[in-house]
């Protein structure tokens, strides 16, 4: 209960950047790491609590964004609906990826080597039909409206990122309090053990890899709206999928306030570089790159297990007086 | 409760399970015991789904689950630990029994308070906080009865729980044991510790080199020459008698 209340406070707070910002600049920055704890949120489902390391996430991303954009500039749908659609086809390409490859019981690098491969399948195809626009990409009319998922300021898309991200972590803090999270975790820790409890791993899977893909997916369709143009390298690339699985990492997986974490100090990280270094093309690759080795090196549990072990906890039972009292 | 009919397993050349039929009766206490790669881990993982048998049939409650995959098994009832025990290891005491009281508990709350009246059960009540990585052996070969006990079994299967343990943690957990079969739960075990095999079981199957060689009540078994040649080797059945006789 005490994290839902965190919760509530944190997004409360994030609220209050529209008012207090006036600079565009600065809000896309917020704007941004909304976006960023959105795509690693998602991730963090299906990696953080299921134990599923996801290298090709852009595929739900990627599907989300299309399927928006081409449904308004193809046929004409509103991209309100479209949204609702480009969450769907993002869970379907899960469902599709979740089927064959849970199903047959793959795992660790051989699921992370699939979905990568799906996303560049969908890469590449988006890439040669010409409904997506092929390599030229494909171009959102500028036609500003609400009803129209355009906004003049930045605040509408504020707003928008805000209740997509907050839709997420309320969605994970249920996870963390609910039998599906419970036997989630269960599988990420020992899928045998699992089993022999009665935990239906197959259909856990599933379940995350479908929610997590709906996350993504919205994110999809905020970047396009956000954007207005989009091409087969913006939407399935392997950009996506790594800031996707970065985030976490860094923020911490399997936490509830990992990806948020993680979203601030990349997001913080990157702006710090371009304003010190300077845009060399490349800079902000070789530092994600450090930084994750640093991570995974010294701080397997991110910023989030940082925060964890210097707080203080209520009540620790020593081991060792325990063991005596039972010898 | 449980019926085995003819269980037969092949790893390419090394026959596991050999034509095995055993049966275990409701409300007591079953016993499997045999040397050291007798084969009696892979029968329960036959039994219990995790492999799937070459010939034969696994009955559990008159129905017929040869083959069904180990959820599945559980939820009808049968559930089975590890004997190299498998903890969720970042996970704490409480949450680890959570996960099996989820089987037939859909609420949270109500979970984790089977969890805790569990673990006070099987004596870790004061452990709930601990991270389960973080026990003792003989704590989490605890933890692991705990889990399948969450679940509310008819029928458990422990396998060597207690491998590894001092003589006085053996003391302290065949009351474990004995207070799961009061509560009604049937038990088949896997035991080396003979110590806990005659005073706990009222049946025991012996099983040697994947076939069953001997069955009966634990104090006659253990006095079978076949099944004294299958643990000390050729031969050595005649030369105890003789030497028993001499002393006599």
């Amino acid at each position: 209960m005490r994290q839902l209340q965190i919760l509530g406070l944190v997004f409360a707070l994030i609220a209050f950047a529209p008012l207090v910002i006036s600079s565009d600049a600065w809000l896309n920055l917020v704007i941004m790491t909304l976006y960023a704890a959105l795509l690693g949120q998602a991730w963090n489902i299906l990696g953080g609590y299921g134990g599923q390391f996801s290298f090709g996430h852009a595929a739900y991303f990627g599907t989300g964004a299309y399927t928006v954009a081409v449904l308004q500039v193809e046929i004409g749908i509103n991209p309100w609906l479209g949204m609702i659609a480009g969450g769907s086809m993002a869970m379907l390409v899960a469902a599709i990826i979740g089927f064959s490859t849970f199903r047959y019981g793959l795992r660790g690098s051989y699921f992370a080597l699939v979905t990568l491969a799906f996303a560049e399948v969908l890469r590449i195809l988006s890439n040669s039909v010409n409904f997506t626009g092929a390599g030229v990409g494909i171009l959102i009319p500028l036609e500003p409206g609400v009803t129209n998922f355009q906004f003049l300021t930045k605040d509408g898309y504020f707003w928008v990122i805000w209740f997509m991200t907050l839709a997420a972590f309320a969605t994970v803090w249920w996870i963390g309090n609910s039998r599906f999270g419970a036997q989630l975790m269960a599988v990420r820790d020992n899928e045998a053990a699992a089993r022999a409890l009665g935990v239906q791993a197959y259909r856990v899977k599933m379940g995350a890899i479908l929610l997590s893909s709906l996350f993504s997916g919205l994110a999809g369709v905020f970047y396009a709206q956000y954007f207005l143009y989009l091409d087969p390298g913006i939407a399935y690339g392997p950009a996506v999928s790594v800031e996707s699985l970065l985030v976490p990492i860094i923020g911490g997986m399997g936490t509830l306030f990992g990806p948020l974490l993680g979203a601030v100090a990349l997001h913080g990280i990157s702006e710090l570089t371009r304003e010190f270094i300077g845009d060399i093309p490349g800079i902000s690759l070789v530092l994600y790159g450090t930084l994750l080795v640093i991570m995974v090196l010294f701080m397997p549990r991110g910023l989030a297990g940082l925060v964890n072990r210097l707080t203080p906890k209520p009540k620790r039972i020593n081991p060792k007086t325990v063991e005596q009292t039972h010898a | 409760m449980l019926e085995v009919d003819g269980i037969s397993k092949a790893f390419g050349g090394v026959q596991a399970s050999n034509n095995v039929s055993l049966s275990v009766p409701e409300g007591k206490i079953t016993s499997l015991i045999g040397p050291n790669g007798a084969g009696k881990t892979t029968l329960f993982a036959l039994i219990t789904g995790f492999h799937k048998p070459d010939a034969g049939r696994v009955t559990l409650l008159g129905e017929d689950i040869t083959g069904l995959p180990p959820e599945v098994i559980a939820q009808k009832g049968m559930v089975r630990t590890f004997q190299i025990v498998q903890p969720f290891a970042g996970q704490t005491v409480r949450e680890n029994i959570a996960v099996g009281a989820h089987l037939r508990i859909r609420s949270r709350a109500e979970a984790l308070a089977k969890a805790e009246a569990v673990a006070e059960q099987v004596g870790l009540g004061d452990r709930l906080d601990m991270d389960a990585a973080s026990l003792t052996v003989a704590g989490r070969k605890r933890l692991e009865v705990a889990r399948a006990l969450a679940t509310q079994p008819k029928l458990i299967l422990f396998d060597e729980v207690l491998a590894g343990l001092n003589p006085s943690e053996i003391r302290d957990v065949i009351p474990v044991i004995k207070s799961v079969r009061e509560s009604g739960v049937t038990i088949l075990l896997i035991e080396h510790v003979m110590q806990a095999v005659m005073s706990l079981s009222e049946y025991t199957w012996v099983l040697n080199q994947g076939t069953l060689i001997a069955e009966g009540v634990p104090s006659d078994v253990v006095n079978d020459p076949q099944v004294v040649e299958a643990y000390l080797g050729k031969g050595m059945a005649e030369r105890i008698a003789k030497q028993g006789a001499r002393n006599a």
